[in-house]
């Protein structure tokens, strides 16, 4: 008996530990964005709440020349939200048409045009980054939505997902579908994407998250501070800080940093087991 | 592939064509442009540029900054991937035989997936400031003369405690559905014949998770590589003397700091070959999985 109570509690304290090593530093962050400058300066870092959560929470998101000089946080959650909707949407739709022409049509390029796809997933954007930048720069696209977006939805890995999950949809569907007449865009339109909804949920759960975190393509092509988005806030923030000056506004940084943390960790929790299912599934 | 299929002509291209011409204005032209500049040198002024074969192949790779800069990466992702699979295993493991508390257990370790690196770069950041930090605080404290903006090693220290820590949560995700994966038959015929648990662990589950570690493997090594970038960004940029500049954080810096296009494009090029030697690798490890 006694053993098994042993291994429990270790299983436990383990499993306790971890959850506080993964925990702790959201939370000092949290807690010290709720202090002022001056007792994070004295004191150091915080671990309970202080008086200031809506002063400085306030002055982040709605005051300008802060930090930054003019952009407030609330016009950077603007773009994030545009950014991570845009890229989650924007990468669904274009991999569905794909992978529904991958798998259900015959023709002539089908292998060359997979292959071509295929190898989109071998290259991330970060080595060929720079070139990227002058792709995008010259047809006008710097401090635009579609560069930002559309050269981050170049890759492949929702095509392969969908071309997974239509071939796992059954035969008879499709012979069904042409008994009744249905044409190719009929079939996609009122079969295909309704049995695909919770694949579709899934998938956007995570690319939204994917895209909203997205730091180095952002930072390189804007260059307004009204495109900033939060994560680039982040930076901005860190130049400030490691620059010194006066009283660093430590404050700030740690509620920006929850600020750019909420929206994504909300989505992920509140749908956690679609965005488990569709992180597991999308990555095999 | 259908067995039942369409077969219209033109119809299949309107539906691919969306893809394909954002790969091909957004990918193919950028990494072809890569490659090209990788052979062109510029003058000062960026007005003219001769083909100079692979003179910018040997003037960026074979010097001391980039080869560091490959020491560094390579033991980073080593460091990295190790430890971000080990602790997930093991809470992975631990989390797959609780019952009470199961699911608190399971997103309390998950959900810093959605931290974005560059927000766990300012975190850690700012937990190792010299000024307010109780890490920094606390190393110093013990007897450690730590200094992560003047030590190469502590700062390399402090960039791979972070990117250990964004990366954890991912590869519990999967070795926590690779163990629910296990037939409960499997597991409890293992009971019977093996009282160790320890010993059960690694002759029966460990080798069954072997898809799944070797799939995170990759997923971790890739991550090291490209984007914990974002985490160098904000806390070490690369300092002290280049201690903590990983290849891509080096493609970067020379490219749009430097202004050295003809330098940072080989360099990019060098990085796909080794991206895609990787996935060579990942794809013979898959073909033999498909003749279990």
């Amino acid at each position: 008996m006694f053993g098994i109570t042993l291994r429990t509690f270790t299983t436990h304290l383990i499993l306790i530990l971890g959850a506080v090593f993964m925990s702790a530093p959201v939370w000092v962050a949290f807690m010290s964005s709720t202090h002022d400058g001056e007792t994070l300066f004295r004191e150091g870092l915080q671990w309970w709440f202080g008086g200031h959560f809506i002063e400085n929470y306030y002055e982040i998101l709605f005051v300008e020349g802060g930090v930054m000089k003019k952009v407030t946080a609330v016009a950077m959650i603007g773009n994030s939200l545009i950014l991570g909707i845009g890229f989650a949407v924007g990468k669904v739709v274009i991999s569905m048409l794909a992978a529904y022409a991958i798998v259900y049509f015959r023709f002539r390029l089908a292998v060359p045009l997979f292959w071509v796809i295929f190898m989109t997933l071998l290259l991330p954007l970060e080595v060929r980054i720079i070139p990227s930048y002058e792709v995008v720069a010259g047809l006008g696209l710097l401090d635009t939505y579609t560069g930002l977006i559309l050269p981050l939805i170049a890759s492949a890995t929702g095509t392969f997902f969908f071309r997974q999950f239509f071939r796992s949809v059954p035969e008879e569907l499709l012979e069904a579908a042409r008994l009744d007449g249905a044409n190719a865009w009929r079939f996609f339109i009122d079969i295909l994407v309704p049995i695909s909804k919770t694949m579709i949920a899934a998938i956007l759960i995570i690319m939204f998250v994917v895209g909203w975190n997205q730091y180095l393509w952002p930072l390189i092509m804007t260059t307004k501070e009204e495109n900033y988005t939060l994560v680039i806030g982040i930076k901005q923030i860190y130049q400030v800080l490691s620059e010194g000056g006066e009283l660093p506004q430590f404050q700030k940084a740690f509620a920006l940093t929850i600020i750019a943390t909420l929206p994504p960790v909300l989505v992920v929790l509140v749908f956690q087991n679609w965005f488990v299912q569709g992180l597991v599934e999308s990555e095999k | 592939m259908k067995r039942v299929q369409f077969e219209h002509s033109a119809i299949p291209y309107f539906f691919i064509a969306p893809q394909i011409v954002i790969i091909a204005i957004f990918f193919l032209w950028p990494a072809g442009q890569a490659v090209y500049q990788s052979f062109l040198l510029e003058d000062a002024f960026g007005l003219s540029s001769r083909f100079v074969w692979f003179r910018n192949y040997s003037d960026t790779i074979l010097t001391t900054a980039w080869l560091q800069a490959a020491q560094f990466t390579f033991i980073f992702s080593f460091l990295v991937t190790f430890f971000a699979m080990a602790i997930a295993l093991l809470l992975a493991v631990k989390a797959n035989e609780v019952i009470r508390g199961a699911r608190t257990y399971k997103t309390t370790l998950m959900w810093a997936y959605a931290i974005a690196p560059p927000v766990a770069g300012l975190m850690g950041n700012l937990m190792f400031n010299p000024l307010i930090g109780d890490l920094y605080k606390f190393f110093n404290a013990i007897g450690w003369d730590f200094n992560h903006k003047l030590d190469g090693f502590d700062a390399g220290f402090v960039v791979i405690l972070i990117a250990v820590w964004k990366q954890v949560s991912v590869n519990f995700i999967f070795f926590l559905s690779g163990l629910q994966g296990i037939p409960k038959s499997v597991t409890e015929a293992a009971t019977l014949d093996c009282k160790s648990p320890t010993r059960r662990f690694w002759t029966i589950v460990f080798p069954l998770l072997a898809p799944t570690t070797f799939f995170l493997l990759v997923i971790n090594i890739t991550y090291a590589f490209f984007e914990t970038f974002g985490i160098i960004d904000t806390t070490t940029v690369g300092a002290p003397g280049g201690a903590t500049t990983t290849l891509v954080y080096k493609v970067y810096r020379d490219g749009f700091i430097g202004a050295d296009l003809g330098g940072s494009a080989a360099q990019s090029v060098v990085l796909m070959i080794m991206v895609l030697a990787l996935t060579v690798v990942q794809f013979r490890f898959i073909e033999r999985k498909v003749h279990y």
